[in-house]
């Protein structure tokens, strides 16, 4: 018998978080997806890393910097190319309240 | 006589040099090519015709007034769909980005064009490069050059096959978990994934950055270290560049072996490895033994947890990068006025993402949530600095190590979709040069069953020469790279 990791209810709301909506039948779907792979992921958890640093990049690099210099940006038109709704000079949000 | 689509990006500057072709020659018999040849194959996304003739004329007439030449003067290149071509519609194969036209050229799209290579289209992949197959693209999958009715391999599944049936004769890739090297093995082309920080990512699409680089993918070893060599180079916008002065890296192309210590990771041969796989990639093996390099069977124990750890970190790493598509700058969005912004993002981010790329979002989500975050993603990069170890102790006895690209060879279209975690398993080979941003190349080493087999080399990193010129020595003692797929 397989251990279940994730719920419906957890899927829910991680989806939720995300930003996602999900179908009922992909909802389904996608929770015996996780369960089967977050079951692989578990092998992870034999490994001793006590101790060990996490390695978020492999560079030694360490604060990578530039001048505080202004340079051109992109003209108002240009970076409202690809927005698919606009007024005036202004890209068009949802509702926020 | 070859066709002018079918000579070497060498072959082609030549010619060009010594005007017994033009560009504007060489470019019409890529598309004449394609034309005749992309409904089969479906390789490229959007097409750039009228582009990649235009500047064709243009260096032509640098020809004729008898101006210097760049380095790729009049060389078709493909490019994967991730990567920023200012004025062609760049979409990472998603409906998200489906009529996106980025306003700016990425790094590496600059360098070329400073060379004179031409763009010949963008090229078909995996939904945002997540994938093995080029199954996951919004626009359907690209087919296996070699056996239409198996994938190409992912995700830069359009690059490889445009290449080796002559639809252009380089292309780009981008290779985050194995993405050029896996292609490069089912097509039987030559494609590298450099150190991480050699070639800019600026421009690149993210998915999971500290991951990912762009790299060449060639027919042969000598044009993909004449690619790499324009396209590798510090750039001050990718804030992960090395700074290290730009190499010719074709001068690294010497035909000898003779003293070359190569480690073969037992890891890399493990169960769920194909013996047609293994018995190949043996005769190469004994083939480099031949000429003169030694080898020995190693081990890497922590290898046997590359593949988990790498899922973890991608899919961490995409969830935060991909939470940039609201569908308000750009990309898909609903046409609903009347709704809050929290229903509008979550149905935009519904339709406009495949069910690939909804997983590993929502998966990533969870490795970082409250909770998990230990248990998962710093778990994940700490055995992350445990891999590098073991890469680290291994380049102390050798100079390269050598093992099979993929455990399998190409398999059939809608095989393996249904099931992503049998999907993640192709990649249990590629995925470590990553972790560690070692550079790694994929060069032909035989056929099974007239499906080709692709050879994985690893060195320590910034050595992409040593990755080179074992390459060469193969490739010039060995005659896979003239085999070709018999389509018409």
């Amino acid at each position: 018998m397989k251990r279940r990791h994730l719920s419906k209810k957890e899927v829910e709301h991680i989806a939720w978080l995300a930003h996602i909506e999900l179908s009922k039948e992909e909802k389904e779907l996608f929770i015996e997806q996780f369960n089967d792979i977050l079951d692989y992921f578990k092998k992870i958890d034999k490994v001793d890393t006590e101790e060990v640093q996490p390695t978020y990049h492999v560079l030694d690099l360490m604060n990578v910097y530039r001048e505080d210099k202004a340079s051109p940006s992109l003209p108002i038109e240009e970076a409202l190319k690809n927005a698919p709704k606009k007024e005036k000079k202004f890209l068009k949000a949802p509702r926020i309240v | 006589m070859p066709k002018l689509n079918e000579l070497t990006a060498k072959e082609t500057v030549e010619k060009i040099h010594k005007k017994e072709a033009t560009a504007e020659e060489c470019v019409l018999s890529v598309f004449e090519r394609i034309h005749r040849l992309d409904d089969k194959v479906h390789a490229f996304v959007t097409l750039a015709e009228e582009e990649a003739l235009r500047k064709a004329r243009e260096i032509d007439e640098k020809v004729s007034k008898g101006k210097p030449l760049g380095r790729l003067a009049g060389v078709p290149v493909a490019v994967k769909d991730n990567i920023c071509t200012k004025e062609i519609r760049t979409t990472c194969s998603s409906r998200m980005l489906e009529f996106f036209v980025p306003p700016y050229d990425a790094d590496v799209i600059e360098k070329i064009k400073m060379e004179d290579a031409v763009i010949v289209g963008k090229t078909n992949m995996d939904e945002f490069a997540m994938g093995s197959s080029t199954e996951t693209s919004y626009f359907g999958t690209t087919h296996n050059p070699w056996d239409l009715s198996r994938v190409p391999g992912g995700s830069s599944g359009g690059s490889a096959a445009a290449i080796v049936v002559d639809e252009s004769i380089l292309a780009f890739g981008s290779d985050t978990g194995g993405s050029i090297r896996c292609p490069a093995s089912y097509c039987s082309v030559v494609g590298i994934k450099p150190t991480y920080g050699l070639v800019s990512r600026y421009g690149l699409i993210a998915y999971a950055n500290s991951l990912e680089q762009i790299g060449p993918m060639a027919r042969n070893v000598y044009d993909c270290a004449l690619f790499l060599s324009v396209i590798a180079g510090y750039d001050p916008k990718d804030s992960t560049s090395v700074k290290i002065e730009p190499k010719d890296y074709t001068k690294f192309l010497r035909n000898d072996v003779t003293g070359f210590k190569i480690g073969l990771p037992t890891e890399f041969f493990g169960e769920g490895t194909s013996e047609s796989i293994k018995k190949q990639v043996w005769r190469a093996i004994h083939k480099l033994e031949e000429l003169g390099a030694s080898c020995e069977e190693t081990s890497l124990p922590t290898l046997e947890y590359a593949l988990a750890t790498y899922y973890i970190v991608a899919m961490s790493e995409a969830s935060s990068n991909l939470a940039r598509y609201d569908g308000l700058r750009y990309g898909y969005r609903i046409d609903r006025d009347d709704a809050d912004w929290s229903t509008v993002y979550s149905k935009n981010r519904q339709t406009g993402f495949g069910a690939e790329v909804r997983r590993r979002i929502i998966l990533g989500t969870y490795a970082l949530s409250a909770g998990y975050y230990d248990k998962y993603y710093l778990k994940a990069l700490k055995i992350r600095t445990l891999i590098r170890k073991d890469f680290e102790q291994a380049f102390k006895k050798f100079d390269v190590l050598i093992g099979p690209t993929m455990p399998i060879p190409p398999f059939k279209i809608g095989e393996k979709i249904q099931d992503p975690l049998a999907l993640y398993m192709c990649d249990v080979d590629t995925v470590s040069a990553n972790l560690a941003g070692l550079p790694a190349i994929s060069i032909p080493c035989g056929f099974a069953d007239d499906l080709p087999i692709g050879m994985q080399i690893l060195a320590p990193p910034l050595r992409e020469d040593l990755l080179l010129q074992v390459s060469y020595a193969f490739e010039q003692n060995t005659t896979y790279k003239d085999r070709k797929p018999s389509l018409k």
